[in-house]
């Protein structure tokens, strides 16, 4: 039988948003459905490296200063307030056993969900493929995602 | 009810027990049963939703002092 298929476009890199991203992902796979994730915009600090910055040049390597990367130093959406907010929201998810972004990513892969990368935002944002962690599927464009959302029964923009 | 498996998801909140089942009724065999407690009240409805798109079968979900113990037999 062909599985059904579940594509997330995940362009929001906050902490909160990313989480729902990763509950519906593993859910899905655990549904037995097809599951892959594009990720773009902020959504991409979620797989990059932790980093001082990256970028080729200066304005890229100021903007990817301030756009903090890796999965452990993600905003919140609301009450950021200097990252105090996430800081609380961090030890929340933990007293109530909430794995934590990075346990998702793990998860994900354990449940051979595919993580995409968007070659858009990855290039004028000046990543280099070392700047992202291992595990990166592919590297594909608008017209992949779009290619696997009209196959798809769900398809969701986080 | 009686159990071949049983998982215990204690504490844990969506969708970990759905994950945990998932990955435990894979180990199992067609016909076997597993048990799933659980203190998450969202089982009672997700347990029966996860079978019914998998093509498993859930026997029941029981509810006893904020516990779910919930049976679920494999079939797919």
């Amino acid at each position: 039988m062909q599985k059904e298929k579940f594509v997330l476009v995940v362009f929001s890199g906050d902490l909160d948003k990313v989480l729902a991203a990763f509950i519906l992902a593993t859910t899905a796979a655990s549904m037995g459905m097809e599951v892959k994730m594009f990720f773009t915009f902020w959504g991409l600090n979620v797989l990059r490296k932790k980093k001082f910055t990256s970028g080729k040049n200066m304005l890229q390597k100021m903007m990817n200063f301030m756009n903090k990367s890796g999965a452990d130093r993600l905003p919140l959406s609301k009450f950021n307030m200097l990252g105090m907010g996430p800081a609380m929201m961090k030890v929340m998810m933990k007293q109530s056993k909430v794995p934590s972004i990075e346990e998702f990513l793990k998860m994900a892969k354990e449940l051979e969900i595919k993580l995409l990368v968007c070659t858009t935002t990855f290039s004028f944002m000046g990543f280099k493929k070392e700047d992202f962690i291992d595990g990166i599927d592919e590297y594909c464009g608008a017209a992949t995602y779009l290619a696997e959302a009209r196959e798809a029964k769900v398809s969701y923009f986080i | 009810m009686k159990a071949d498996e049983t998982l215990d998801c204690f504490g844990l909140l969506c969708p970990m027990p759905i994950i945990k089942t998932a990955e435990k009724i894979k180990q199992m065999k067609v016909g076997q049963v597993l048990e799933v407690s659980a203190t998450d009240e969202g089982i009672k409805a997700d347990m029966p939703a996860w079978c019914r798109t998998t093509g498993n079968e859930c026997l029941g979900v029981e509810e006893k002092n904020g516990e779910y113990h919930a049976y679920v037999k494999k079939l797919a």
